[in-house]
C-alpha cells in the first residue's frame, strides 16, 4: 500500500510538465482549460473516466485529425468540453508555425511567389517545388498543429470554396488564398469569409470572373469578352444558397452582371484584386426578387450581403457542417437548429460551430464511428496514431526541403485526394460513398503497410516515428496492445482473429529484430483494418 | 429526315450479323465496351474541324486548324493533324465520328454537365447512380472484373453498381506478402457493410488478375502506347481484355481539354496523346478488337468563335468517336446545320443527344445491353436518336449488306 502513494505523486508530477507547454500555447479568449474547477483537477489524479475517455476518442476523431499517442488521456483528464472550447478559441502554436515557415512558399505573397517559382527559368525553384512545399505545409499542420480544429476547419472551408492549383495562375495564388481568405476567417463571420473568397484572385481566376465583363466594355488590351457566369453560378449553387436554394437562371445572369469588373491585376505578374469600372456593367440588377442598384463595386458587395445571411444559405452551410462533423446524413432537426443559430447570430461561425459541436446529436451513438475517413483523414490520422512527425531534407537537394515528403503526397494522389488539386468547384466529396471502393481500399491497405514498414522515411527525413514509443510493453497480447494504442478501442472480433492468426504464424524469438517485426506487422494490420477506416 | 433504327443510323451492326454465332457464345471472350470521358469539355471543332466551311476560319482567325495539315474525312470535315494516328482506323471503317453531339441540357458548368453525362439524366441532379451502372443492373452474370474503372475512385457513370471495381493502376492494385490473406479475412468479417462489400470485390478482383497474370501481358503487334496517363490506362484496359478476365465495361478518363487560353499548342499535344493511345490500343488488341467498342464523350463543346485569349469558352455541341468491331465507320454522323446557325448565337448546336449514341451501343454492344438499361439511360425523356448525315451519299440507300466488309476493323 505504501508504494502506491509515491507512484500517484510521481504521476501528478509527470502530468504537469506535459500539459504546461500546451496550456502556455493556448492563450485564447477563453482560458477555461487551466482555470477549471478544483473538482476537475482532483479528477485528473484518479484513473481516467472511461466515459470521458470514449468522448475524447470521438472528439479527437471529429474535431481533430485523430488522436496522437497521449492525446486521449490528456483530453479526457482535461475534460472534453474544456478541450473543445480551447480548440474553438485557439492560441498560437509557435512550434508548428516555425516548422512550416521553413517552407518558404508558405510565407510569400503572390508577386513574390511568381518571382521565386516562375514557370520559366530564373527563379530559385520551379512551380513543382512550389506545389510540393504547399502540400507539405498542409500535411505538416494537419499532423502536428495543436490547433487541430482550426486545421479541420481550414480543410473544410477550403473545400467549400475550392480552387484548383492546376488551373493556370492558381498555383501562385493558392497559398495566399488559404492564408488570407480562408484561415483568417474560419472563426469569424461568414460574410467576411465569403467576401474574402469572392475578392481573392485565386477564386477570380479559378471561376473565371476576372474575365467577365459587360458586353460593351473593353478591358484593357483585350477584346470584349462579355459575361462569364461561372463564378455567379457557383456562388449561388455551392458557396451560399445551395442547389435547391430557390434561384433561377436569371438570378445567375444578374449576379454575373453585378460582379463584372471584379478582376485581377496581371494574374501572372502582380496577381492582386482590382475593380475595373470599365468592365462593369452599369444599371440595376434584380437578384432573388430584390433590386440592386448601388453601382460599381457595390453591386457585387450587395449581392454578397444578400446571400450571406439568406435562410437557404444557413441551411446549406449547416447541412455541410453537420455532414462533416456529425454524420453523412445528419438529423434534419439538428441541421435546422444550427441554421437558426447561424441566422440569429448573423452568420457568426464560432457560434454556429458551438451550436453544432455541443448538440447531443453530435455525441450520439449514431454519430460515433459513423463516418468513413476520406484519404486525407486516413493518411493524417495514421501518422498521428503512430506519433509521427515530419523532418525535412537538405535545402540544397534537388527537390529541396519538402522532397522527402513527396512519396506521401503521391500516396494521397493515388488515394484520390491530391492536395490543392481538386478540379471541380464542388471540392472533394464528403460522403463515404465516394471513398469506399475497391481500388481505394487496396490503396489504404498498401499505405498502412508502407507506413508501418517506415517507408515514408527517406534517410533521416520524411515521416519519423518509433514503434516502441507508440505501443507500450506489457503482458497483454500484442494485438490488444496495438489496438489500444492506435484505436483506443477493442478490435472487431474478425479483425482481432485475423491479426492474431498472422502473428501466431510469425517467428516469436526474444531478439529485438523478431519482436520489432511482429510489432510493426501488427501496426500495419491495425492501420489497414476496417476498424481504422471509420471515425 | 425520318428517325431510323438506332442500329443502322449510327452505323453499328448487330454482332450476330457480323460473326458466326459460335464465336458469340464462345467461352472466354466477352464483348467489351470502353468509355473514355474527356473531362473539361473538348473542342469538337478542333478534333474534327469543318474545314469545308469558310465561317469556321472567319470565326477563328488564330486558332482554326490548318486546312492543309488537316486530314480530309467526310462531308466538310477533316481530322486534326494530331489525330493522324486514327486514320488507318478511319480507312478500314472501324472508326465513326458523331458531330454536333452533346447533352440536351444547356448548362455550361463542367461538373453539372459531367454529372449529367454520367447519370444520363440531364437537368436532374438528384440521380445518384450512373447510367452504365443501371444498364448493367439487369445482368445476372457478375464476374469480379465485369465493370472496371481505371481511376482512383469509382466514376459517377458506374456508381450504383456494387460489383464495379476501380483502381488507378494494375500494378498498385495488389496487396503484397503474407498480409494479403489477413486483410482479406478482416474485411470479409467487417461489421461495416460497405467496407465488407468493397473488400470482397477488391480481393476477388485481385485473385482474378493474379490468376490471369494480367500484369505481365505485353503490348502485342508492335503497339506503342504514348507516354502520359491515357496511354497507360488504355494499355491496362487492353491487358484486361486480352487477359480474358471477363471485363465487359471499362471506363477511364483524360483531362486537359478546358482550353480557355492559348488553345492550339495545348490541343496539339493532348490530341496526339488521345489519337496515338487509341491507335495503339486498336493495334494491341488486333483481331480481338472485333468484340470491343470504344466511345469517347465530353461534357460539352466550346464556343465557335475564339475568345480574346486565343482560346475558347464553354459551349454546347462537341464530338464523339466510336471505334471498334461492329462499327460501320468511315462516316461523320449527325445532323449538321453549318456554323451560320448557332446555339444562343455562339455555340455549336447539339443535334444529337449523346445518350442516343450510348443507347445504340448498349443495344448491341456489349452483349449485356438490356432493354431496361437502355430505357433507364433516358429516364422519362424518351429515346433520342442519332441522325443520318445529310451530306452522306449513301445515307438513303445503305443496306445491311454493306456492313459485312466492315466487320473486322483490325484486319488492316
Amino acid at each position: 500500500m505504501r508504494s502506491i502513494l509515491p507512484l500517484v505523486a510521481l504521476c501528478l508530477g509527470c502530468a504537469a510538465p506535459r500539459s504546461t507547454p500546451l496550456a502556455a500555447s493556448f492563450t485564447g479568449t477563453k482560458p477555461a482549460v487551466v482555470a477549471s474547477s478544483p473538482a476537475k483537477i482532483a479528477a485528473a489524479s484518479s484513473p481516467v473516466d472511461p466515459v470521458e475517455e470514449a468522448r475524447a476518442v470521438h472528439a479527437l476523431s471529429r474535431f481533430a485529425f485523430g488522436p496522437r499517442p497521449s492525446d486521449v488521456e490528456r483530453v479526457a483528464k482535461m475534460g472534453v468540453d474544456a478541450w473543445l472550447r480551447t480548440q474553438l478559441a485557439p492560441g498560437t502554436d509557435p512550434a508548428v508555425d516555425a516548422k512550416v515557415a521553413r517552407l518558404r512558399a508558405t510565407k510569400l505573397s503572390t508577386k513574390e511567389l511568381l518571382g521565386a517559382y516562375p514557370k520559366g527559368k530564373g527563379g530559385d525553384g520551379t512551380p513543382a517545388d512550389l506545389e510540393r512545399e504547399l502540400a507539405t505545409a498542409k500535411v505538416v499542420r494537419a499532423v502536428e498543429s495543436e490547433r487541430q480544429l482550426e486545421e479541420v476547419l481550414v480543410d473544410f472551408w477550403f473545400n467549400h470554396f475550392n480552387v484548383d492549383a492546376k488551373k493556370g495562375a492558381v498555383k501562385w495564388l493558392v497559398a495566399p488564398y488559404e492564408r488570407e481568405a480562408i484561415r483568417a476567417h474560419v472563426f469569424g463571420k461568414f460574410r467576411d469569409l465569403l467576401g474574402a473568397t469572392a475578392k481573392h484572385p485565386a477564386m477570380l481566376f479559378y471561376l473565371d470572373n476576372w474575365r467577365s465583363a459587360a458586353s460593351s466594355g473593353k478591358p484593357k488590351g483585350k477584346k470584349p469578352s462579355g459575361l462569364n457566369e461561372n463564378y455567379a453560378r457557383e456562388l449561388l449553387e455551392l458557396h451560399t444558397l445551395g442547389v435547391d436554394g430557390g434561384y433561377t437562371q436569371d438570378d445567375v445572369k444578374e449576379v454575373a452582371r453585378a460582379f463584372t469588373g471584379w478582376t485581377i491585376d496581371k494574374p501572372k505578374e502582380v496577381g492582386a484584386f482590382v475593380f475595373r469600372p470599365g468592365m462593369h456593367e452599369a444599371g440595376a440588377k434584380k437578384v432573388l426578387g430584390k433590386t440592386i442598384d448601388v453601382g460599381g463595386i457595390g453591386d457585387g458587395e450587395a449581392v454578397l450581403d444578400l446571400v450571406a445571411t439568406h435562410a437557404a444559405t444557413a441551411h446549406h452551410l449547416s447541412l455541410a457542417l453537420a455532414r462533416r462533423f456529425v454524420s453523412d446524413d445528419p438529423p434534419s432537426a439538428l441541421v435546422d437548429q444550427v441554421a437558426k443559430v447561424f441566422l440569429t447570430s448573423n452568420g457568426d461561425l464560432r457560434k454556429t460551430y458551438e451550436a453544432l459541436f455541443f448538440a447531443p446529436e453530435a455525441w450520439s451513438d449514431a454519430a460515433k464511428k459513423s463516418k468513413v475517413k476520406d484519404p486525407f483523414e486516413t493518411v493524417v490520422s495514421s501518422i498521428r496514431a503512430v506519433g509521427g512527425t515530419f523532418a525535412f531534407g537538405e535545402a540544397g537537394n534537388k527537390k529541396g526541403l519538402a522532397g522527402p515528403v513527396e512519396p506521401l503526397l503521391r500516396t494521397l494522389e493515388g488515394l484520390g485526394e491530391p492536395i490543392y488539386h481538386c478540379a471541380p468547384p464542388t471540392g472533394f466529396p464528403e460522403r463515404a460513398t465516394a471513398w469506399v471502393g475497391t481500388g481505394a481500399l487496396v490503396s489504404r491497405i498498401r499505405f498502412a503497410v508502407a507506413l508501418s514498414e517506415d517507408r515514408f522515411r527517406v534517410g533521416g527525413a520524411g515521416v519519423v516515428w518509433d514503434p516502441h514509443a507508440v505501443v507500450p510493453d506489457g503482458k497483454d497480447p500484442l494485438v490488444d496492445r496495438v489496438a489500444r494504442a492506435l484505436l483506443h478501442a477493442p478490435l472487431a472480433p474478425a479483425t482481432r482473429t485475423a491479426i492474431q492468426k498472422e502473428l501466431d504464424a510469425m517467428p516469436d524469438e526474444p531478439d529485438e529484430d523478431s519482436q520489432r517485426r511482429r510489432l510493426t506487422r501488427a501496426i500495419g494490420l491495425v492501420l489497414g483494418s476496417p476498424d481504422f477506416q471509420r471515425q | 429526315m425520318q428517325r431510323r433504327s438506332f442500329l443502322a443510323s449510327l452505323g453499328l451492326v448487330a454482332p450476330a450479323l457480323l460473326l458466326p454465332r459460335l464465336a458469340l457464345s464462345g467461352a472466354a471472350k466477352k464483348k467489351t465496351l470502353v468509355v473514355i470521358l474527356q473531362r473539361g469539355a473538348v473542342d469538337g471543332l478542333s478534333m474534327v474541324p469543318p474545314v469545308g466551311e469558310k465561317t469556321y476560319f472567319d470565326l477563328r482567325p488564330t486558332i482554326a486548324v490548318d486546312k492543309k495539315q488537316s486530314k480530309p474525312l467526310d462531308g466538310p470535315f477533316a481530322l486534326h493533324p494530331s489525330l493522324a494516328g486514327l486514320l488507318p482506323l478511319w480507312a478500314n471503317k472501324s472508326l465513326a465520328i458523331v458531330h454536333a453531339v452533346g447533352s440536351p441540357d444547356p448548362t455550361r458548368s463542367h461538373f453539372d454537365a459531367q454529372d449529367y453525362l454520367e447519370t444520363g439524366t440531364p437537368g436532374t441532379k438528384s440521380t445518384d447512380d450512373g447510367w452504365l451502372a443501371r444498364a448493367l443492373a439487369g445482368k445476372k452474370d457478375k464476374g469480379s472484373l465485369r465493370a472496371v474503372a481505371l481511376s482512383p475512385t469509382l466514376p459517377r457513370i458506374l456508381r450504383g453498381d456494387k460489383d464495379a471495381v476501380a483502381f488507378a493502376a494494375l500494378d498498385s492494385f495488389a496487396v503484397a506478402g503474407k498480409g494479403a490473406g489477413t486483410f482479406e479475412s478482416m474485411y470479409d468479417g467487417a461489421l461495416d457493410e460497405a467496407l465488407r462489400g468493397a473488400g470482397k470485390e477488391a480481393f476477388a478482383a485481385m485473385h482474378s488478375l493474379e490468376a490471369a497474370k494480367v500484369g505481365s501481358i505485353a503490348p502485342a503487334n508492335g503497339a506503342k502506347y504514348p507516354d502520359g496517363p491515357l496511354g497507360k490506362r488504355l494499355r491496362q484496359i487492353a491487358q484486361l481484355i486480352r487477359g480474358e478476365v471477363g471485363a465487359e465495361v471499362a471506363v477511364t478518363d483524360c483531362g486537359g481539354w478546358d482550353t480557355h487560353v492559348n488553345q492550339k499548342p495545348q490541343l496539339d499535344k493532348r490530341l496526339s496523346e488521345l489519337g496515338d493511345a487509341l491507335a495503339a490500343f486498336a493495334t494491341d488488341l488486333g483481331n480481338r478488337m472485333a468484340d470491343v467498342c470504344v466511345v469517347t464523350a465530353t461534357e460539352f463543346g466550346r464556343t465557335v468563335k475564339e475568345n480574346g485569349s486565343a482560346g475558347t469558352d464553354h459551349g454546347h455541341g462537341s464530338v464523339m468517336l466510336v471505334m471498334g468491331g461492329g462499327v460501320r465507320g468511315k462516316r461523320v454522323l449527325g445532323s449538321w446545320k453549318g456554323l451560320g446557325d448557332l446555339h444562343e448565337g455562339r455555340d455549336l448546336p447539339v443535334t444529337t443527344d449523346h445518350r442516343a449514341v450510348f443507347s445504340e451501343i448498349l443495344k448491341v454492344h456489349p452483349a449485356h445491353g438490356s432493354e431496361r438499361g437502355v430505357r433507364r439511360l433516358h429516364g422519362a425523356q424518351g429515346s433520342p436518336s442519332v441522325r443520318e448525315p445529310a451530306w452522306h451519299p449513301t445515307s438513303r440507300s445503305r443496306g445491311r449488306s454493306r456492313s459485312r466488309d466492315t466487320a473486322s476493323p483490325a484486319r488492316a
